[in-house]
């Protein structure tokens, strides 16, 4: 049996999309593909609905739309269905939909973006709702074989019992009859205060295959017949592919095909991968490196630094009249503060570099890819393939990482497509090397800050201005998002009122406005986004307001806060945690650091020490309220990998450019950071209810700030510009 | 053709003498437990025993390994995922997205062949595998466990 086969059962669809095959709710799946897939669908178990297979051994299949990708989302959707579901948690298992399907059925399984960190937040009602319908169908379907009335019928663990009678059923038993049955028109779900598997720590559904080599990514994908692909596009942005000598290479061991692939990128296509790659490293191509070839990072800079200063600029929040107050008090000659700060490029990094696997003939293109878009996935595909989307199909694997570089951006899709389409009836697998996955990211935005902040003679904040100068993510990649030309993404966890992120101070002059300068590098969604840098600016300008007005940075923070106690919780919970008000060990100082994002409350506080140079950071306390808590066990675990995220970006992380492409091409230069690095985290778990907020992403966002402030404390120097790194430290 | 022994079994292996050790086991062999992550040895997901030692095999030429030399991948460190590294990876959920995880796990297995109870400063010093996800606590709480026998 080959790997695809093994796997299909267990993780995707491949090709005859057998395991969703069987009866839904009158509704036949029809995409069979081959006489021996319909043969198995004859024998396969029938769905309860889009959510729930039974199949007669009792195992419950639960389907998932959105995507694995390490942030535990599958659990946690799983364990909502279940709930619902009353199923037994112990024979549970998942499989991802195939998102052609989902457009066949009228969108049953909802959105399949998977970022935002919105896997659950935005999913767990409907999800709820089908667990819940499925247990209903199957009640109806027992209660209908014993002849006696649903309502003396209540399901528990897998098992079906009539009251009265005390008879039993096993859902695998009725699950058939279950499928056929009428859903019912509303469901009602349970209080989270009554859930029994939801809201555990439970294990991952999908850990044993990863300490055993079984867990098959996209890179690691082997269809029958395939091929694999090694690509360069011009490494500078906007350039494009001259022309390329194949005659050189054309007889090197194992190559079948070299080809331009698109207006900037050639491909060779070979027998395995490293020939593919070692083809390609010896293959003679002219690129026209195009209007950017001398841009460099100075250059951008500068670009932004022109924008702290600049008359125009959308306006984010706005309260009172800022401007007017710092001059008010500037010419009275009162204390006024003023600093800048400046965040760089990222690259996601994942650590599966891209890849893509594809097979097109004149009928239907068929996409293997991990992606955290399945539906994107389809549209690029079907795009590249030239067929109407009908003719195209994506079966989701498992991500080597995501962070926002497998969503919005499906270029690797549309070019392995692009390369199947020239052999056609041949499985192509395109991966990237580590140097092509630096070289053509969807960076993180690089902005900059100028922060104004006027304190009375009593020392409270009277007006701050926050402005900020650099690169819109939507203007670049979803324009239809724009609000009459402003970036709204820019002014995460700063707007006054958002659920989705709102400034915790009540400052009574207060703007917080942007100057759009978008350099010709592309932006992307870099887990946590713009929250990141957002979290810098106003936590450290905070934390020198604090230093500046002769208050404690706390003591600070609490008075401006009283409007916001969801906020304050969360701050005070991580001061308390790491013990804000009893003095540290000797050399060891403290920072704090609050944000609101993705719909949750966060903060943190560090400990660290400075020593010949050299930072240590000890530990962290992170607090979250993310209204509701899915599973603790997975909430730990995205704090605590939140913290490795937001650390490497303000320790090391940083895209440089030179001669208009990055310079950054492995971890070599582009370090991140490692286990001797690494503090140690304690989450403390707030939720409070009445709202759904994100996990996998707010953290972030307090990591940096928390640090910063305490090597403030430590050194009494304010390091503005990230990342530490290029600074030397004492 | 050159043999290659992995996991216990000799292989003959056509590929040209400079192909890393990484692509014969993955396209060759077809054991893909063992990941590419960067392809210059800064990462460790490509790590594999060869005759006990950890080896990022990325930057491992075929045409330096001796057919005699024993090579462990992922797939051959225990029939059934029952190494004491792989039992308490399990008994504390260490991987996120996993990708980096096998290559981890032989780094500390061969870690604790030498240094059966290894301290926060060899751990340090010794596991400097990448992860993104941000597994590195886990890693050091599931060491210790797999170190005190206690998982099971």
């Amino acid at each position: 049996m080959s790997i695809v086969q093994s796997v299909s059962r267990r993780n995707f669809i491949v090709g005859s999309g057998a395991t969703v095959a069987g009866l839904s709710l009158g509704f036949h799946v029809p995409f069979l593909a081959s006489a021996s897939a319909q043969e198995a669908a004859a024998t396969l178990p029938p769905e309860i609905n889009a959510w729930v297979v039974v199949k007669p051994d009792d195992t419950i299949v639960v389907r998932i739309a959105r995507s694995e990708m390490g942030q535990g989302t599958l659990t946690g959707l799983a364990q909502l269905v279940v709930e619902e579901l009353e199923g037994d948690w112990s024979k549970v298992t998942t499989e991802y939909p195939p998102p052609g399907e989902n457009l066949k059925r009228d969108r049953v399984w909802g959105s399949y973006s998977t970022g935002g960190s919105r896997g659950v937040r935005d999913s767990h009602d409907y999800v709820r709702k089908g667990g819940a319908a499925a247990r209903h169908m199957l009640v109806a379907a027992a209660a209908a074989q014993w002849g006696v009335p649903s309502s003396e019928c209540a399901a528990a663990n897998s098992v079906i019992t009539h009251g009265p009678s005390g008879r039993t059923l096993r859902f695998g038993e009725v699950a058939e009859a279950a499928g056929r049955q009428t859903p019912p028109a509303e469901v009602a779900l349970k209080d989270p205060k009554d859930w029994k598997i939801a809201g555990k720590p439970l294990a991952r559904l999908d850990t044993v295959e990863k300490l055993t080599g079984k867990q098959v990514y996209g890179a690691d994908l082997k269809l029958p017949g395939m091929l694999s692909a090694a690509i360069k596009a011009c490494p500078v942005f906007g350039g494009t592919l001259v022309s390329f000598d194949a005659a050189a290479v054309e007889k090197m061991s194992g190559v079948k095909k070299v080809m331009k692939v698109d207006e900037r990128s050639v491909a060779v296509v070979a027998d395995t991968w490293w020939r593919a790659k070692t083809a390609l490293d010896a293959l003679p191509i002219i690129w026209d490196e195009g209007p950017n070839k001398s841009l460099s990072s100075a250059d951008i800079s500068a670009m932004l630094a022109e924008g702290l200063e600049a008359e125009e600029a959308f306006i984010g929040n706005s309260q009172g009249d800022a401007k007017a107050e710092l001059a008010r008090v500037a010419a009275a000659g009162g204390k006024v503060i003023t600093a800048t700060y400046a965040f760089p490029y990222q690259n996601h990094a994942t650590m599966e570099p891209m890849n893509s696997t594809a097979l097109w003939t004149a009928e239907k293109c068929e996409v293997w890819v991990p992606t955290q878009n399945g539906e994107a996935s389809l549209a690029a595909a079907a795009e590249a393939a030239g067929l109407p989307v009908g003719q195209c199909e994506v079966y989701k694997i498992h991500l080597g990482g995501g962070f926002g570089r497998r969503g919005n951006f499906q270029d690797y899709v549309r070019q392995s497509v692009s390369i199947a389409r020239q052999m056609p009836g041949t499985p192509v697998k395109l991966l990237w090397t580590r140097e092509e996955d630096m070289l053509h990211g969807a960076y993180h935005p690089t902005t900059q800050a100028k922060l104004t902040g006027a304190l009375d003679a009593d020392g409270n904040l009277t007006a701050l201005h926050l402005r900020i100068s650099g690169q819109s993510i939507l203007a670049a990649v979803r324009p239809q998002g724009m609000q009459g030309g402003m970036d709204p993404v820019v002014f995460q966890g700063l707007t006054a009122s958002l659920p989705e992120g709102h400034l915790a101070y009540t400052v009574p002059n207060l703007l917080i406005d942007h100057a759009m300068r978008n350099p010709p590098v592309p932006p992307g969604f870099w887990r946590g986004v713009n929250l990141n840098q957002n979290a810098i600016y106003v936590e450290c300008f905070i934390d020198e307001l604090a230093h500046a007005a002769g208050t404690e940075p706390l003591a600070f923070r609490r008075k401006l806060m009283a409007n916001h106690p969801k906020h304050l919780a969360v701050l005070e919970a991580a001061a308390n945690g790491i013990g804000w008000d009893t003095p540290p060990a000797p050399g060891r100082h403290r920072g704090l650091g609050q944000i609101m994002g993705f719909g949750s409350y966060v903060a943190a506080a560090a400990e660290v020490s400075v020593e010949n140079g050299a930072l240590k950071i000890h530990r962290i306390v992170a607090a979250t309220d993310p209204g509701h808590v899915v599973n603790p066990a997975q909430v730990e675990r995205q704090v605590e990998g939140s913290f490795v995220y937001g650390l490497s970006a303000c320790l090391y992380g940083e895209c440089t450019l030179a001669g208009g492409r990055m310079q950054e091409e492995n971890f070599d230069t582009y370090e991140v950071l490692r286990m001797a690095e690494m503090p140690a985290v304690e989450t403390i778990m707030l939720p409070s209810g009445g709202f759904w907020g994100g996990v996998g992403e707010p953290t972030i966002a307090v990591a940096a700030p928390a640090v910063l402030n305490a090597l403030f404390a430590a050194t009494g120097k304010r390091y503005r510009t990230m990342p530490l790194k290029n600074h030397e430290l004492a | 053709m050159v043999q290659l022994t992995v996991n216990g079994q000799t292989h003959d292996i056509e590929a040209e003498p400079d192909t890393p050790l990484l692509w014969v086991l993955r396209e060759q062999i077809g054991l893909t437990g063992t990941k590419f992550g960067c392809g210059i040895a800064m990462c460790g997901a490509c790590t594999v025993h060869i005759d006990g030692v950890a080896t990022r095999s990325c930057v491992m030429p075929l045409s330096a390994i001796e057919a005699s030399q024993k090579i462990v991948t992922i797939e051959g460190l225990s029939p059934d995922g029952s190494h004491p590294v792989q039992k308490a990876w399990l008994a504390l959920d260490v991987p996120q997205c996993g990708y980096c995880q096998t290559g981890m796990i032989m780094a500390v297995a061969s870690l604790l062949e030498s240094n059966p109870t290894p301290s926060d400063d060899d751990i340090n010093a010794e596991i400097t595998n990448i992860c993104r996800c941000g597994t590195y606590n886990r890693v050091r709480a599931a060491i210790h466990m797999a170190a005190d026998g206690k998982a099971g």
